[in-house]
């Protein structure tokens, strides 16, 4: 699923944050171009 | 969605090429999921940023759904996304990013 992708991840503050998201693509060899955590109010 | 957010989209997709990008989301209900995932889709629905009119067609998934739990192991599993998974409604948040991914001709 990662294998030659750059990987965008959009967190949100009431979801899963970017970070959380980040981490498991990074621990299952993904190369994270850009990480975010949005919030909807 | 985010407008920085929007014009990184685009400057790594002009980068990259779409076909080279993976969006993965983490929001919290149905409805948030398929405005994101409609945005990095078929552009942003709400003509304020840079993705407006700008059909990237990315391949997107949210972190809830089967294809992309099955990359993770258990224990990273547990630590980062843990007891979310059980909150969130991932059934219908599954389904509704799944939905847009058909509408560029992708997904199961």
């Amino acid at each position: 699923m990662f294998e030659g992708k750059q990987i965008i991840v959009l967190g949100e503050r009431d979801g899963i944050a970017g970070p959380a998201i980040a981490a498991c693509v990074k621990s299952a060899g993904g190369h994270v171009a850009y990480t975010s955590t949005e919030c909807f109010v | 969605m985010d407008l920085n957010s929007q014009e990184t989209i685009k400057r790594l997709a002009d980068e990259h090429g779409p076909d080279h990008l993976l969006v993965i989301l983490g929001a919290p209900d149905p409805e948030s999921a398929e405005i994101a995932a409609e945005t990095v889709v078929l552009g942003d629905p709400t003509y304020a940023g840079a993705l407006a009119e700008a059909q990237l067609g990315l391949s997107v998934y949210h972190v809830l759904e089967d294809e992309f739990r099955s990359q993770i192991a258990d224990d990273v599993w547990e630590d980062q996304i843990g007891v979310m998974a059980d909150v969130l409604e991932a059934e219908e948040i599954s389904a509704a990013v799944r939905a847009m991914r058909e509408r560029k001709g992708e997904g199961a």
